[in-house]
């Protein structure tokens, strides 16, 4: 059965080589930092399980240091020039298009076919990893496709590749860090701390007062965790079940899916959740960092107003 | 009696990330003042963090696309993408990424979240229309401009995705709530949760429709200042300056 780990060997030689890559590179003075810190990228995805809950740990206090310390460096790895892409550009034409699809019409079929036809009965992917493994068979296929009709050097793949994850750079690792933030929130009972004092604040007897409450709630826990799904068992516990459902009678369906939908309006307004907010402000080489999240919050707002509405109407009619 | 000291740890995100310090610094000060906290010893800190971290790697996963996706630019897929968008007369920033908006939602409602994003699809191809439909809207770019362009690309890709994938029943989310009502004695229906995710997907749209709709409008006003037409320019001088505060 094909499971994430073999992805996780992928993505790991792809660092390790990366890595390589980066020692050899005498053009960047902080050659060995890069090399360092996506060496140590590959170590977790290769090794990650051998190593021991220490052995990570020490990993990831690696990763920060070289990140925090300035010890990462922008590299500049061989590349065509704006002019060359522009004749190949106009030489090649639209059938450019066709490789770059090969990703997602791999991912987009290959989970239809078998989540959808009795291929997926024969049980040789990871259950509920389907998408992930069409990802990875996409990429090869793409690379497989590019090889055999533009014959770029045999190197290209890596080196271009690296020249995207040093733009990026630590940004890269950041949300992994994030989620491992958020456990040990969890285990030292942030939540139930939120979920106290969220309840100081209500009203009583005020139905309104408390959706809004816990929308509010939702959203700017959601902003603090940087992810929906930390906050909503905490808010379902201190406002959403105790008084929404059983004191006021609202209809739980209602109150428990317009509530995550309320905290994914914080996702979009907060730099925690930085793989959606502060990756792509690295990915797409961006002067401002929250540059995204600007953009956002005038979305954020009316759609958060919209859902503490929906449910204060639709739950308890 | 609650203990509020653990909420010492989300003050120190929030004062780090103001300060502007690293945030791979931040996140790491915070988790381990939040373990001792807790009581643990820092040995069990760092392992808590490191289990954590192991645990999460999925996450790192989707990377695997960075070398198709630099090879294709090393071939000028940027420069095609933005020349397929100049030729297409009535091609504007704001129409282009309400219809992006569009197949991201309907793709994420049918459980086809992962199969587009920020590496996948916004930096090849959708960020580069997007520009290439505002150079034409706009003339000439400022570097504020590009990135205004740039950003409402990467917002339209995540309020399509957050709006669409819960309409899907079998989603992460959808399970969590799930269980979460199931504690307490709500044994709901995955297909019922996913129903009431539609309303709030239809608002996403129209609320960020219009907004893209409005960058058009913001994006061709600057074009008429840049041009020139004085007559015009003095009557949108007041808008002007306040779209630029923004």
């Amino acid at each position: 059965m094909i499971t994430l780990h073999w992805l996780y060997a992928l993505a790991g030689a792809m660092f390790a080589a990366f890595a390589l890559l980066s020692a050899l590179d005498r053009s960047n003075a902080k050659r060995f930092g890069n090399a360092a810190f996506w060496g140590l990228m590959a170590l977790s995805l290769l090794a990650g399980d051998l190593i021991g809950d220490l052995g990570n740990g020490l990993l990831v206090l690696g990763l920060a240091g070289l990140a925090g310390f300035g010890f990462l460096g922008r590299s500049s790895p061989p590349t065509t020039s704006v002019e060359e892409r522009q004749r190949w550009s106009e030489k090649l034409g639209n059938k450019l298009f066709l490789p770059a699809l090969i990703i997602p019409v791999t991912a987009l079929f290959g989970t239809l076919l078998y989540n959808y036809t009795p291929l997926g009965g024969a049980g040789w992917i990871e259950p509920k990893r389907e998408t992930y493994v069409f990802l990875g068979f996409g990429v090869l296929l793409a690379l497989a496709a590019i090889f055999a009709w533009l014959r770029p050097p045999a190197i290209a793949p890596l080196q271009e590749g690296r020249r995207l994850i040093d733009a990026i750079g630590w940004a890269a690792v950041l949300p992994q860090m994030l989620a491992s933030l958020g456990v040990l929130f969890a285990v030292a009972g942030v939540g139930d701390a939120i979920g106290a004092l969220t309840r100081t604040i209500i009203p009583e007897g005020s139905v309104f007062l408390t959706v809004v409450v816990f929308g509010l709630g939702m959203a700017i826990f959601t902003m603090v965790m940087g992810n929906a799904f930390a906050a909503f068992p905490v808010m379902a516990a201190a406002i959403g079940v105790p008084l929404l459902i059983q004191g006021y009678d609202g209809n739980p369906a209602v109150i428990g899916a317009v509530g995550m939908l309320a905290g994914f309006c914080g996702t979009l307004m907060t730099p925690m959740a930085a793989n959606f907010n502060l990756v792509p402000a690295a990915l797409l080489e961006m002067k401002d960092q929250y540059g995204v999240i600007r953009a956002q919050i005038a979305t954020a707002l009316p759609l958060l107003a919209f859902n503490i509405l929906i449910i204060y109407f639709m739950a308890f009619r | 009696m609650i203990n509020y000291w653990p909420l010492l740890g989300i003050a120190l995100v929030v004062i780090g990330f103001a300060l502007k310090y690293n945030p791979m610094l931040v996140v790491t000060v915070s988790a381990i003042v939040t373990g001792l906290i807790a009581g643990m010893d820092p040995v069990q800190v760092i392992s808590t963090f490191g289990k954590a971290f192991n645990d999460n790697r999925i996450i790192a996963i989707v990377w695997i696309v960075l070398p198709v996706i630099g090879l294709l630019e090393r071939f000028g897929l940027q420069q095609r993408a933005a020349a397929l968008i100049r030729s297409l007369r009535n091609a504007t920033t704001g129409r282009l990424l309400i219809l992006y908006l569009l197949y991201r939602q309907v793709t994420a409602a049918i459980g086809l979240h992962s199969t587009a994003g920020h590496p996948q699809t916004v930096r090849p191809l959708v960020a580069p229309m997007a520009l290439a439909a505002a150079e034409k809207q706009h003339g000439e770019l400022t570097e504020a401009e590009v990135d205004t362009v740039k950003s409402y690309s990467a917002a339209t890709d995540n309020v399509g995705l957050f709006f669409g994938e819960d309409i899907f029943f079998a989603i992460g989310s959808i399970v969590l709530i799930q269980q979460t009502l199931f504690t307490y004695g709500y044994n709901l229906a995955p297909l019922e949760l996913a129903f009431w995710a539609i309303p709030s997907a239809i608002a996403a749209f129209f609320i960020h429709s219009a907004r893209l709709l409005l960058l058009d409008r913001k994006l061709s006003v600057g074009a008429e200042r840049s041009r020139g037409t004085s007559a015009r320019a003095s009557l949108d001088f007041a808008r002007d300056e306040r779209s630029d505060d923004q």
